[in-house]
C-alpha cells in the first residue's frame, strides 16, 4: 500500500530547497551585517507560554498543534511552535535580560492547523527581533533591514503598509465597547477581517464615524497623520501618543526616501502588538510583517522591556525568488585502476576551485554536462566540451583549472 | 438503498424509542436494558440500526459510518470543538433530553465567578467528560494557565479538592446546587438532536426518515439520573495544615467486590454501600478522605497527585502507563478480585484464529481496532506489526462495533459469554487483570503522609490474607 504524504504538509524538492537556502542565506547575511545574532528555539513549547492573555488570540490558539507529552499526566500541554516572536521573548527573558538591548534573528518553522489540507500547515519564517529599544528609530531599523533582505532577493517593487495597534485599541476603548466585545473586534481585525468594523455599535456615534473615516482612507505622508490628529484628537485626546509615534515613523521613512501607505485595514498581525504594525507586499502578496510589542516581555515573565520585530514568510518569497545560478557541473570519468586514483584527485581539486565534480557511475546522462573530464592514468587529462564537441588534452590538473577559468566557467 | 441509523443507549433510549414509534419506525427490542445492538425495524427492512454510547454517535456519523444519528447536542459540540469538520449536520432538536453544560465550582470555593477564575495566577484544573469543550472554554476565557483532566464520569465530585472547575451536563442549576456545586458559566443548552452525515444528506434519499422524525413529538420519559452527590454531599475538608491522605474508590462493576474486600480488611466506610454510593463516603481512619470516582480515571488522578491511593484495575493502570511511561504511579497490592482477561476479539466470520493470522491477512483497507483501552490497543497493534491500522476509541457497548465499524476489538471479559453471544470470537489474550491498589510514589515518600498510607496498605494486605483465593 502506497503511503501518502501527511495531509497539510509539503515536500521541498531540490529546486525548492535551492530557493529556500538562497532566501535563508541572504536573510542571515543581512541580519549579521546589521549586528543581529542568530538564535533557534525548540519546536516544542508549553501551551501556557501562548495562552498568557494578550499573546495569541483564541482563534489562533484554536488552531495550534497541542498535545500531552509522554510525561504529560499533569495535563500540561505542549505545542508545536505556532509563532516565532513569543519563544524568542521567552529565550530573551531566560538569557539576555541583563543586556540593554538584544538584537536577535531566526529562521524557523511554525505550525498552525488549516482545515482544507490544501495549504501547508507548516510555515517557515525569517524573523528578527529588537528587544530593549523603545524608539521609533528602532522600528525604522527593522523596516530597513527587512527591505534590504527582500531587495537582495531581487524582488521589486515592494510596498510598505503601516497601521497602528495602539491607535486602534484607543479608538475601540473610546467607543465604549465591553472588554469582551473589544477583544473580539481586535481578534477579527488582526486576523485580517476588517468588515467587522461596519457593524460596531458602541455608545459614541461621533467616534464611530471617525473610525469609518480612518478605515476608509489611505495616507502616504506625515501630513496625513497630522490631518488625522486635527480631526480625531479633539474627540479622543488619548490618541495623541499613538499619533505622535506614527508621525515620527512616517517622517523618518519619508526622510529615508521610502514610499509607504498608511492603511488601517492592513493592521493584520498579532494580539501582542501595541504600536506600529507594518506589512510588506509585492505582486499582491503579503511577504511579511511586523510591529511593536511593548507588553510581551512582561507577559512572559520578564521586566518592563519594550520590543519590536518582524518576520518574512519564506513560502511566499519562494514563489517570487529565482534560484541562485548553479555552479558549473563537470562529469569525471575514470578508465582503469590508475585512472580511478587520478580522477579522485582531480575531482577534489575541481571541487576546491568551486565546481561541482560528479563521478560517472554509469547511469547519469552525459548530456546533462557541458564538460567531461576523462582520466586514463598516466595518459594525462582529456577534456571534452560537449557544446562544441571538441576534445582537448591537458597535461596537469593545474592546466585544466586554468583552461576552465579562461573559458568563463565560473 | 440501505439507510443507516445510529441510536443512543442509556438515558435517551426510552424517549427515542417512543419518538421512533410515533414516527412510524417502531423498532423492536430497542428499549433500556435490552442487550441487542442491532434492533430491527420490521416496517422498513432497508433501515439498518445500531445502538451506541451517545458520545460515539456524533463520531460515527461524522466519519460516514452512519447516515443519521440521534444523540445530545453536547456530544456533537464536543466533537466539533476539536475537529472543525463540516461532516456532521445538525438537522434539528428533538425536544427531549434537555440539559445544559455548565462550568461549575464547589459552593465552598472562593473563586465562583468568571472574573475570580480569570484572575487566578496559579494553574486552573478543569475536569470533564468533555475535554475538548473544556479546552475551548479555557481558551475563550483567556485563562493564562490551565490543566484539563479528561474523565470518564463523576466530574462533579472533583471540586474543590481535586479541581477548581468541572464541566458537567445537568438538567438544571438547582440540581447542581443540591450537589454542592455552583454554575460559573453556562457553556451550552443541549437536548436530543438529529444529526446527519453531510455526504449522505447531499447524495442519498433520507427524506422519509428525516421527515417522520422531525414531525414526531415526544416529551421526556422519566429516567433515573445517574450521579448525584457532588461537592456538598458530605464534603470532608480537613482543617488547614492537617496532612490528609486521599483514597479513591471505584463505582460501577467493581464496587460490590470492593465493599466486601474493605470489610475483610477491617476498613469501615460509611456511605459506600452497594447500590448508590455517596460521592464522599466516610472512612473511620483519622486524616484519610475518600471519594468515589470512575476506575478508568484513577491512574491519571493518582499520577497528578489529586489522590494518594486508589483501588482500580490493572488494565487501567497498564493503559495509563503505556501512555505515560514515567508516570509516578505504582501498584502497591494485587487485591485478587475482579478478575478479567483482556482479549483481542474478531467476528466469527473472519477467517483468523490468532493475532499472527491477523497480521498475515491480505487486506486492501486500514485495519480498525476498537477499544476503550486506547493505549493498550495502540501498543497491541504496534507490537504485532498490524499495519496500516487505526485505533477507534469507544465509550462502552464496544461489542456493537464489530464487524461493520471495526475489525478487531480489545475488550475485557470474565467468562467470554458476552463475546460469544454477539457472534464474536477471541483470538488472543493480551494479559489478565484484576483489582489493585495503586499509589503516588511521591506521596508515599512524604513524611506527613507516609505513616497513614502504610496504615491503609497494611490493613488491605491483611484483607487479602484473610481471603487469599477471592
Amino acid at each position: 500500500m502506497k503511503v501518502p504524504r501527511c495531509k497539510g504538509t509539503r515536500d521541498l524538492l531540490p529546486q525548492d530547497m535551492a530557493k529556500f537556502r538562497r532566501i535563508e542565506a541572504e536573510f542571515r547575511n543581512c541580519c549579521l551585517g546589521w549586528g543581529y545574532q542568530e538564535i533557534r528555539t525548540p519546536i516544542l513549547e508549553y501551551l501556557h507560554l501562548f495562552t498568557s492573555a494578550g499573546t495569541l488570540s483564541p482563534d489562533m490558539l484554536g488552531r495550534v498543534y497541542s498535545f500531552l507529552d509522554w510525561d504529560g499526566w499533569s495535563g500540561e500541554r505542549v505545542v508545536l511552535r505556532p509563532d516565532g516572536t513569543i519563544p524568542a521573548a521567552r529565550l530573551y527573558v531566560e538569557n539576555f535580560q541583563n543586556l540593554p538591548i538584544a538584537k536577535l534573528f531566526y529562521v524557523e518553522n511554525m505550525f498552525a492547523f488549516e482545515g482544507t489540507g490544501k495549504e501547508s500547515r507548516e510555515r517557515w519564517q525569517c524573523g528578527a527581533e529588537l528587544i530593549g529599544g523603545s524608539k521609533p528609530e528602532g522600528d525604522v531599523e527593522l523596516l530597513s533591514l527587512a527591505l534590504e533582505a527582500i531587495a537582495r532577493l531581487g524582488i521589486d517593487p515592494v510596498e510598505i503598509r503601516l497601521a497602528h495597534a495602539g491607535l486602534l485599541r484607543t479608538f475601540l476603548e473610546g467607543l465604549g465597547l465591553s472588554g469582551e466585545q473589544e477583544a473580539e473586534v481586535l481578534d477579527q481585525i488582526f486576523s485580517g477581517n476588517v468588515d467587522v468594523l461596519v457593524d460596531i455599535k458602541g455608545g459614541n456615534p461621533e467616534l464611530e464615524k471617525q473610525l469609518q473615516l480612518l478605515f476608509g482612507m489611505k495616507g502616504s505622508s506625515p501630513g496625513f497623520v497630522e490631518n488625522l490628529r486635527s480631526v480625531c484628537a479633539p474627540l479622543l485626546p488619548a490618541l495623541e501618543p499613538s499619533l505622535n509615534e506614527l508621525a515620527r515613523i512616517a517622517s523618518l521613512l519619508t526622510g529615508l526616501g521610502f514610499g509607504y501607505g498608511i492603511d488601517f485595514t492592513s493592521g493584520r498581525g498579532f494580539e501582542y502588538y501595541t504600536g506600529i504594525i507594518f506589512g510588506f507586499y509585492s505582486s499582491g502578496r503579503r511577504l511579511g510583517g511586523g510591529g511593536r510589542y511593548d507588553e510581551l516581555i512582561p507577559l512572559v515573565g520578564g521586566g518592563s522591556v519594550c520590543a519590536s520585530g518582524f518576520a518574512l514568510y519564506v513560502d511566499e518569497l519562494m514563489d517570487l525568488v529565482k534560484e541562485t545560478p548553479r555552479r558549473e557541473r563537470i562529469l569525471v570519468k575514470a578508465k582503469g585502476a590508475e585512472g580511478l586514483r587520478d580522477s579522485l584527485e582531480v575531482a577534489w581539486l575541481l571541487r576546491g576551485a568551486g565546481y561541482i565534480a560528479e563521478f560517472d557511475l554509469g547511469y547519469k546522462e552525459t548530456s546533462d554536462f557541458r564538460w567531461i573530464v576523462v582520466m586514463r592514468g598516466g595518459e594525462g587529462i582529456e577534456l571534452i566540451d560537449q557544446l562544441s564537441g571538441k576534445k582537448r588534452r591537458k597535461s596537469s590538473p593545474a592546466e585544466l583549472l586554468r583552461f576552465l577559468e579562461e573559458a568563463g566557467c565560473k | 438503498m440501505q439507510v443507516r441509523l445510529a441510536l443512543p443507549i442509556g438515558q435517551l433510549q426510552d424517549s427515542t424509542a417512543a419518538l421512533l414509534k410515533e414516527a412510524g419506525f417502531a423498532i423492536g427490542d430497542y428499549r433500556e436494558g435490552s442487550r441487542s445492538y442491532r434492533p430491527r425495524c420490521e416496517a422498513f427492512p432497508g433501515l439498518f440500526t445500531k445502538v451506541f454510547h451517545e458520545k460515539d454517535i456524533a463520531i460515527q456519523v461524522a466519519i460516514g459510518n452512519y447516515d443519521v444519528g440521534i444523540c445530545r447536542l453536547d456530544w456533537v459540540e464536543e466533537l466539533l470543538a476539536k475537529y472543525h469538520s463540516d461532516a456532521v449536520v445538525k438537522v434539528g432538536a428533538l425536544g427531549y433530553g434537555k440539559r445544559s453544560l455548565y462550568a461549575v465550582a464547589a459552593s465552598s470555593s472562593e473563586a465562583k465567578s468568571l472574573e475570580a477564575i480569570r484572575s487566578r495566577s496559579e494553574s486552573l484544573r478543569i475536569v470533564s467528560e468533555y475535554p475538548n469543550l473544556a479546552e475551548s472554554f479555557a481558551l475563550k476565557q483567556r485563562l493564562r494557565r490551565f490543566q484539563i483532566f479528561p474523565a470518564w464520569g463523576a466530574a462533579g465530585v472533583y471540586p474543590p479538592e481535586n479541581a477548581e472547575l468541572a464541566i458537567v451536563a445537568e438538567t438544571s442549576s438547582n440540581r447542581l446546587r443540591e450537589q454542592g456545586l455552583v454554575p460559573v458559566a453556562t457553556i451550552l443548552e443541549s437536548s436530543a438532536c438529529l444529526v446527519a452525515n453531510r455526504n449522505s444528506l447531499e447524495g442519498k434519499d433520507l427524506s422519509q426518515l428525516l421527515a417522520a422524525l422531525s414531525r414526531a413529538d415526544v416529551g421526556d420519559i422519566d429516567v433515573e439520573e445517574a450521579g448525584g452527590g457532588g461537592a456538598a454531599a458530605g464534603a470532608q475538608r480537613s482543617a488547614i495544615g492537617e496532612p490528609v491522605v486521599s483514597l479513591a474508590l471505584p463505582d460501577g462493576h467493581q464496587q460490590p467486590h470492593t465493599v466486601d474486600f474493605l470489610n475483610r480488611a477491617g476498613l469501615k466506610i460509611d456511605g459506600y454501600n452497594v447500590g448508590r454510593p455517596t460521592a464522599r463516603p466516610r472512612i473511620g481512619v483519622d486524616g484519610v478522605t475518600v471519594k468515589v470516582i470512575r476506575p478508568q480515571d484513577m491512574p491519571l488522578q493518582v499520577a497528578n497527585g489529586n489522590f494518594d491511593l486508589a483501588i482500580t484495575g490493572r488494565d487501567w493502570l497498564r493503559d495509563h502507563r503505556f501512555r505515560f511511561p514515567s508516570s509516578p504511579v505504582e501498584e502497591l497490592l494485587q487485591l485478587g478480585f475482579g478478575k478479567v482477561r483482556i482479549v483481542a476479539v474478531v467476528t466469527q466470520d473472519m477467517s483468523v484464529s490468532s493475532t499472527d493470522d491477523l497480521r498475515k491477512l491480505k487486506r486492501d483497507s486500514v485495519l480498525r481496532v476498537a477499544s476503550e483501552y486506547v493505549n493498550i490497543a495502540d501498543k497491541y497493534a504496534h507490537d504485532n506489526h498490524l499495519t496500516p491500522c487505526k485505533i477507534v476509541p469507544t465509550w462502552g457497548a464496544s461489542e456493537a462495533f464489530l464487524p461493520e465499524d471495526a475489525d478487531v476489538l480489545i475488550e475485557n471479559t470474565e467468562t467470554g459469554s458476552t463475546i460469544a453471544e454477539h457472534n464474536l470470537k477471541i483470538i488472543d489474550t493480551l494479559f489478565e487483570s484484576s483489582a489493585c491498589l495503586i499509589g503516588n510514589t511521591e506521596a508515599m515518600g512524604r513524611l506527613d503522609k507516609r505513616e497513614k498510607i502504610s496504615h491503609l496498605v497494611e490493613a488491605m494486605r491483611r484483607g487479602i490474607e484473610a481471603h487469599p483465593h477471592s
